[in-house]
């Protein structure tokens, strides 16, 4: 360090080159808000958020997550250490964004100040030389200095901020685009808006899915859930009070064309009633047309069938009946699913198997042609003995518990197949009891959300694309236009008159403007 | 016209244009090929008139050379406007086909068609403003190569809209992302350019001779850069556009979460901060320059990738064209 020794110093006296903690805050500081350190930054988010599109990421598909974990049992506890399937809240990623927020606070910060001395300053002084500026022009005029700078002042004038003409000034100095800086700043100020909406969103923000049978009714309180995915500040009271009815479902199957077999226009016609004695009101639910309901919103993201069956016991009571929802396996709503009877007496009665919409043999294989229901068929497996449903222990509804169970066999002891076509009727073997199949119903699964802050981050975006425009396509100029008298050659009254343009960002088509601008001081100074 | 009679106008004039801008590169590379040309007419002038010094012979000789050059220059640009102009054909044609009709955006090979078509656009446009002869034989070599891909690989017969892309959000999202990704790729071809010519330059003068040939044409490495610089200005808020503000809009109102970090969005996202870098690299000492041009490669190459590649890479994307997404074993329903 070069400073003069400080007598107090001595005793702490330090080895040249040693920064002292102060200095050493500075330094970091300095390089934390550098742009080559913005730059490395961004790279290194670029490149951070590569794996998460890679790894399939719990938060977008966790059934794809466990499918990998199967796959991959050496690799997988190396990926869970470094939270790569969830990239996108890691620690890791969380650091990169972290410092580049905080590089972007030190460095907007400090330009807030020299933008705000900048509007305040007058153009500068026009340099001694304008003719050794890059982009310049002179010319020599009839016409007296006076004349000529004023008529300079009326033309850059109304599209500059002029320098306030001084006694004896032989310039005009103009200047342009302030807002070119700040656009800039609003766009990088936005960035910190809609990461904060973000994070709202992220924080205060839940999703659920549930899954309701035509018909059916849901009531909004977390009971009423299949899946719920909070945000960690989330509070149960934020949970609006309302309930919808699914009245019906439809859905408009394309028999023909190469998209035949798909389905278009699934509509759930809803009523819905707001707190314990709201309006009953009506809503089409559709794909891309949510229902908001009071900042929760309601979707519909997927349909299936759940074919209502009536199971009845040996001694010829009713031990199950209605709507069962089977799960789509593929595209084709080829669905599986599982019926329980625990209090069928003499033994449980259990059924799993399979659902086919529009049910035919190809090639010996049983398959569904067609999503839509038009020839429903159950083929399911009898199961009988304890389904494990009176330990207490919560049990899928979508899985069978065969430890204690086994097939229902028939004469030959072969595992009883009931196949069942729409009105069928069949008997299970041992006197166990029967099995019908009345009636197909359509499920339809919504997901139901709040996303608290989606506003402020739509508005920070907008803002930093108009923030984004302004500093792209504002072109920040400086203008001088310098007359010197009595230079021509023949002696006379005339001017030389020296223009020079600066373009500040240095992406400006400046020849261009320099021409135009000769033009119009030429103009009229005829 | 029957839809059917739309689909197969469509298809026909695909091939049409494919083949006009094929001839149109042959003539642009021809044009190219005689940019080589003076100087050998000048040996060869220059060996025939040995005794008497011509000089007017070898003018005459690069006059005509001149001539020709600029010649098959105007040919190929009309020759680009005619496959444009079949090329604009065959999206209205997959438009009217659908029933009911509907914008060309439904399947990738629909959105490449487009793309490559506000490539040619572009190019067309700008081909005056920034005297763009230059750029000729990489743009139509660019966009038949691409166009044949897609015939070949991609291409689809027409279907009506699945639901979820039934939006008017679709339209303005895929008209955002398709002019951001045209106008990106001329950026790229630019900035190219720019590390080619660079690297010439460099050799040219280690080997202390001037610039020859076709590079000698291309302009000058600031006058690329600020080209390049100002097709990505132009790009870079329509991207944000697209990716920023209309895609997770239209997210929202069919997946019920603006942002999702499915796989193409992250690509979108990343592609968004390449390009971030690259304007901050045109601002930081040491960046300018070469390096800001590769890293507008690296942004085309992200671009392109989660186009084409990520379809093919990561089947949990919910914008897969193809592939149902199972969630907790319920199929849901929308398909991108
Ligand atoms: C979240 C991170 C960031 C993003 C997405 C971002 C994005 C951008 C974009 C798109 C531009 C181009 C617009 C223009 O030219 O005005 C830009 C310019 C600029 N950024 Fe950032 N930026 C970020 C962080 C930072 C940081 C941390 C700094 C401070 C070192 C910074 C300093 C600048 C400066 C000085 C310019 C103007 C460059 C010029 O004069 O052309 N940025 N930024």
């Amino acid at each position: 360090m070069s400073r003069p020794r400080d007598p107090d110093d001595a005793g702490r006296a330090r080895r040249s080159g040693e920064l002292n903690a102060r200095e050493l805050g500075r330094w970091t500081w300095r390089q934390i808000t550098s742009m080559r350190t913005a730059l490395m930054l961004l790279l290194l988010l670029a490149l951070a958020a590569i794996p998460g599109s890679v790894i399939p990421q719990a938060d977008v598909d966790s059934l794809a997550v466990t499918r990998w974990k199967n796959e991959h049992p050496k690799l997988t506890p190396y990926y869970e250490k470094l939270d790569l399937f969830s990239v996108y809240s890691s620690p890791w990623f969380s650091a990169i964004y972290l410092l580049l927020v905080i590089s972007l606070v030190g460095c907007i910060i400090p330009r807030l100040f020299v933008y705000y001395r900048a509007l305040r300053a007058q153009p500068p002084v026009a340099p001694r030389h304008l003719t050794r500026m890059p982009v310049h022009a002179s010319y020599d005029s009839d016409l007296g200095q006076q004349q000529l700078l004023e008529h300079a002042r009326a033309v850059l004038g109304r599209r500059h901020r002029l320098r306030p003409a001084a006694e004896g000034d032989d310039f005009v100095s103009a200047e342009r685009g302030y807002i070119r800086e700040a656009g800039n700043l609003v766009f990088h100020l936005s960035v910190l808006i809609v990461l904060a909406g973000f994070a709202v969103g992220g924080l205060w923000g839940y999703q659920g899915g549930v899954i309701l049978v035509e018909g059916s009714t849901f009531s909004n309180n977390l009971t009423q859930y299949d899946d719920f995915n909070p945000g960690g500040l989330f509070r149960q009271q934020q949970m609006q009070d309302f309930r919808f009815t699914v009245n019906e479902f439809d859905a408009e199957w394309l028999d023909e064309g190469p998209r035949a077999g798909q389905a278009r226009k699934f509509e759930a016609q809803l009523s819905y009633q707001q707190g314990k004695d709201g309006k009953r009101k009506d809503y089409d639910l559709r794909v891309n047309h949510p229902l908001e309901i009071d900042g929760t919103d309601v979707f519909l993201i997927g349909h299936g069938y759940a074919p209502v069956v009536t199971v009845r016991d040996g001694t010829g009571d009713i031990v199950y009946t209605g709507p069962t929802v089977f799960l789509p396996q593929d595209a084709s709503f080829l669905s599986f699913g599982v019926i329980k009877a625990p209090t069928a007496k003499p033994g449980q009665i259990a059924l799993e198997g399979l659902f086919y919409p529009t049910f035919d043999f190809v090639d010996g294989n049983p398959v569904t042609v067609f999503g839509d229901d038009r020839l429903p068929t159950l083929s399911m497996l009898a199961w009988t003995g304890d389904l494990g449903l009176d330990t207490g222990r919560s049990q899928s509804v979508y899985v069978l518990d065969k430890t204690n169970a086994e097939p229902i066999e028939d004469e030959d002891g072969k595992p009883q197949r009931v196949d069942l076509q729409l009105g069928d009727k069949v008997e299970l073997e041992n006197g166990l009891g029967s099995v019908t199949f009345d009636r197909v119903d359509p499920w339809i699964r919504v997901q139901i959300s709040q996303t608290p802050g989606k506003e402020v981050a739509l508005i920070g975006v907008v803002l930093a694309l108009i923030g984004l425009c302004a500093s792209l396509f504002i072109r920040p100029r400086r203008v001088w236009v310098r007359v010197v008298p009595g230079t021509m050659d023949d002696g006379g009254g005339g001017s030389r008159v020296e223009v020079a343009v600066l373009d500040r960002s240095g992406n400006g088509e400046t020849d261009e403007v320099l021409a135009t601008l000769l033009d119009k001081l030429k103009e009229t100074a005829q | 016209m029957t839809d059917a009679n739309w689909e197969s106008l469509s298809n026909q004039t695909v091939a049409v244009a494919g083949l006009v801008y094929f001839l149109a590169l042959l003539v642009h590379l021809a044009e190219w090929a005689s940019l080589r040309q003076p100087k050998v007419d000048r040996e060869l002038v220059a060996a025939g008139a040995a005794s008497a010094q011509d000089p007017s012979a070898e003018e005459r000789v690069s006059e005509r050379g001149a001539e020709r050059i600029a010649f098959l220059g105007r040919l190929g640009i009309l020759l680009t406007l005619i496959a444009g102009a079949a090329h604009f054909v065959s999206l209205v044609g997959r438009g009217m086909a659908a029933d009911p009709n509907r914008v060309p955006w439904g399947n990738m090979y629909e959105f490449t068609l487009s793309g490559t078509f506000v490539v040619t656009l572009l190019y067309v446009a700008l081909y005056r403003k920034f005297n763009l002869s230059w750029m000729g034989p990489i743009v139509v070599g660019f966009v038949v190569t691409v166009l044949m891909v897609a015939v070949i690989w991609l291409h689809d017969e027409v279907a009506p809209l699945s639901e979820s892309l039934n939006s008017p959000w679709l339209v303005i999202h895929v008209v955002s992302a398709v002019i951001a990704t045209g106008t990106f790729t001329l950026g790229g071809i630019a900035s190219v350019m720019y590390l080619v010519r660079e690297r010439s330059e460099r050799r040219a003068a280690a080997a202390d001779r001037d610039l020859g040939g076709w590079i000698a044409r291309v302009p000058s490495l600031p006058a690329l850069d600020r080209l390049a610089y100002r097709v990505h200005a132009f790009a870079f808020p329509v991207w944000t556009f697209a990716v920023l503000i209309t895609g997770p809009i239209w997210a929202h109102e069919a997946w019920s979460r603006y942002w999702n970090w499915d796989p193409k969005e992250v690509w979108a996202f990343i592609t968004w901060v390449v390009y971030a870098c690259y304007l901050h690299a045109r601002a930081t000492a040491g960046w300018k320059g070469r390096r800001a041009a590769m890293l507008a490669l690296v942004g085309v190459a992200t671009l392109w990738f989660n186009f084409i590649g990520i379809n093919y890479f990561s089947t949990s994307s919910q914008h897969s064209y193809a592939v149902e997404r199972v969630v907790d074993g319920a199929v849901v329903h929308i398909r991108i």
